[in-house]
């Protein structure tokens, strides 16, 4: 019998689609153990619980499983994303939250991205980073959100778009950018620092933020902390790897653990999706793990991205122009000074400040036009307030404003386009 | 209508704007208005929003009621993004500390605008206000608003010097459920019995109306309002759901 060509090459394909499809089903059932029915004595231990209700702070579980104005962690509020929406999920211990599940089950979701019922779970769960979670942390969590009162809410199904939607596009997803991992402690360094590279890493799950990522919504891993667009939102993430941006590596530590603690320190205070992080996560951890926090940041290497500065350099782009020191004087002044020397522990300095002049400008976008308060913490219980400007100053004298800024007092960063501002404006 | 509408806001803008420049740079003080100037920014100098733009005032209005609105806005009962915001990550007490401030401003009202809509409109409007709809179930505004429509302390607010636009708003978004209140929602029940037209006739005759000098809120009888709402049983101490 004589095979043509075509026919070999057809049998090749084959062999290697099937090869292709065995590794994506292989790699995705990687470092999944068996599952025992829970043990029920496990869960009713009082200092398990409270151990558990503190991690799962550290894990910032509440901002994505809570809607607005609703019981906490009974889920409900709908995660945009590139693909479309994703629904948190119920995590009480009701028969539409947790109530059915086990231990292993609850490990086998942070750990393996699996389902109880064996679904793939999607990374806007960050198990990417949770997969490096220690096994007695994910059983303290679980014994704290069973503890929980049940609240009964039914889980929304996800809205993505073809092909997102498909078990298989997902699958591939995971063999390509995923796999189970265990946190590795690195001996030549202090225990302090580890358990900030775990609380940075792994809980926290900073890089889901700060870092860039891929089309397919993958990062780099949970060190690549450089800095990144967050999809949708369009607030920019600093980098935590550039003293210019949001490295600490110049910060004394007690100013780190003043920001993560009240959302406000001597260097700088939160907005925007951070704010939350402080008020909903960071606030709750204790002296030792802030510091552990802020020992690890400040360990990481001063690395600008060359790629965002670049055209930043030349002077002579950069004159401020007359409508924008107009509008300054005429709305921003009174609070951040004619000198932009602001009033300490009330408005922020604009000159010397590094957010005024970071590549790109969307956070100066969002803050002119919708304002804000610092989240409200026990160490800063009586914020002071920004006015929303949304209504009052047009994109085009929004991004004069700004530019102005980005020219005066030192600052040397590219002015912000009529465009960018309403690319910004557009997003939610 | 939709074009005057924007013409009217974008001139109620153009106050605010021009009332910032004229104050620039007051003496930094740390009080409780500095450190919400994040309000008076569209609530008008010390929150006195005049009725002809789209924003209400919210100086002198019931603190409870105000304290209640500044929760529904944060837990998005009620809808406005900047108010979302703006509020999303401030707690209870923060919260009541500024409705009690701008709850103890006794600030002069300026007269209403001229009348809009047609006198059968607007006699239609005050029909309602007054002796509401029995057969539609439908209270008069004065029974729990008060004989004056000036409020009653501390949790239902006056209905009197506030712009036309913004009580359309409110009404239309009570009946659609856009806007909502701790249940059981009093407003939404009342606002879905009644039709856009009642909605248009009452909007035109509350704007239309003077405010009485000296328009406090007296406190509220005891006895029992015509419908049961949420935002007053809070006084019993009914807590929505925590911040955190």
């Amino acid at each position: 019998m004589k095979l043509g060509k075509s026919s070999i090459a057809l049998a090749v394909v084959a062999a290697l689609v099937l090869l292709a499809a065995i590794a994506v089903v292989g790699l995705n059932r990687d470092d999944e153990l068996p599952r025992a029915p829970e043990i029920a004595a496990r869960a009713s231990n009082a200092e398990l619980v409270a151990r558990g209700e503190y991690l799962v702070r550290a894990g910032s579980c509440y901002g994505c499983h809570t809607e607005p104005g609703g019981a906490a962690y009974a889920g409900g509020r709908a995660i945009e994303t590139p693909f479309g929406i994703v629904n948190a999920p119920n995590l009480t211990a009701d028969a539409t939250g947790l109530a059915a599940w086990s231990s292993d089950d609850f490990w086998r979701a942070l750990h393996n991205g699996r389902s109880r019922d064996g679904r793939l779970l999607y990374p806007a769960f960050p198990y990417p980073n949770y997969t490096r979670l220690v096994r007695a942390d994910a059983d303290a969590m679980f014994a704290y959100l069973k503890s929980l009162a049940p609240v009964a809410k039914q889980n929304r199904p996800h809205a993505l778009r073809f092909p997102f939607d498909q078990s298989a596009a997902l699958a591939v997803w995971r063999a390509l950018f995923f796999r189970p991992a265990q946190f590795e402690t690195d001996n030549a360094r202090s225990p302090q620092w580890n358990r900030g590279a775990y609380l940075v890493e792994t809980l926290g799950h900073c890089n889901a933020c700060h870092s860039r990522r891929n089309v397919f919504g993958a990062t780099a891993g949970p060190l690549d902390l450089a800095g990144g667009l967050i999809p949708i939102q369009n607030w920019y993430a600093p980098s935590l790897r550039d003293n210019a941006e949001a490295g600490v590596g110049d910060w004394p530590e007690r100013e780190v653990v003043a920001l993560l603690r009240s959302g406000v320190s001597a260097r700088g205070s939160v907005q925007g999706p951070m704010a939350e992080v402080v008020a909903r996560s960071t606030q709750f951890l204790s002296e030792d793990d802030l510091a552990a926090m802020a020992t690890y940041l400040g360990s990481l290497p001063d690395r600008p991205d060359a790629t965002r500065r670049a055209t930043g350099d030349s002077d002579a782009a950069f004159v401020p122009s007359e409508a924008g020191a107009k509008l300054y004087t005429t709305h921003c002044a009174a609070c951040h000074g004619d000198r932009g020397e602001g009033v300490a522990g009330a408005y922020p300095a604009l000159a010397g400040n590094r957010a005024v002049a970071i590549t790109p400008p969307a956070n100066l976008v969002h803050m002119v036009l919708r304002g804000g308060f610092a989240p409200a913490t026990p160490g800063h219980p009586r914020p002071y307030g920004m006015p929303p400007f949304a209504t009052v100053l047009s994109d085009e004298q929004v991004g004069q404003v700004l530019s102005y800024l980005r020219a005066s007092w030192g600052h040397r960063a590219p002015p912000v386009s009529t465009l960018e501002v309403s690319r910004y404006r557009g997003a939610r | 209508m939709q074009r005057k509408q924007i013409v009217r806001l974008a001139l109620a803008l153009a106050g605010v704007v021009a009332s910032g420049a004229a104050l620039a740079a007051p003496p930094f003080e740390d009080t409780i208005a500095q450190r919400v100037i994040a309000c008076t920014g569209c609530h008008g100098k010390e929150g006195r929003a005049a009725p002809d733009g789209y924003y209400p005032r919210i100086a002198g209005k019931p603190a409870g009621y105000l304290f209640n609105q500044l929760r529904n806005f944060r837990d998005e009962r009620r809808h406005y993004e900047l108010m979302n915001g703006l509020l999303a990550l401030l707690d209870d007490a923060y919260l009541q500390e500024i409705a009690d401030h701008f709850s103890s401003l006794d600030l002069p009202y300026p007269a209403p605008l001229a009348p809009v809509g047609s006198a059968a409109q607007r006699d239609a409007g005050e029909a309602l206000v007054r002796r509401g709809d029995p057969a539609r179930g439908v209270p008069a505004c004065n029974d729990c608003h008060g004989a004056q429509m000036t409020g009653l302390a501390p949790f239902i607010p006056g209905l009197l010097g506030l712009p036309r636009d913004y009580l359309n708003a409110q009404l239309g978004a009570w009946r659609s459920g856009q806007r909502r209140a701790l249940p059981p929602d009093c407003m939404a029940q009342v606002a879905q019995r009644l039709s856009p037209e009642d909605i248009g006739a009452v909007s035109a005759w509350l704007a239309a109306q003077p405010v009485p000098a000296h328009a406090a809120a007296p406190p509220a009888p005891s006895t029992p309002l015509p419908i049961a709402c949420g935002g007053v049983a809070a006084a019993a101490g009914t807590a929505s759901a925590p911040t955190r």
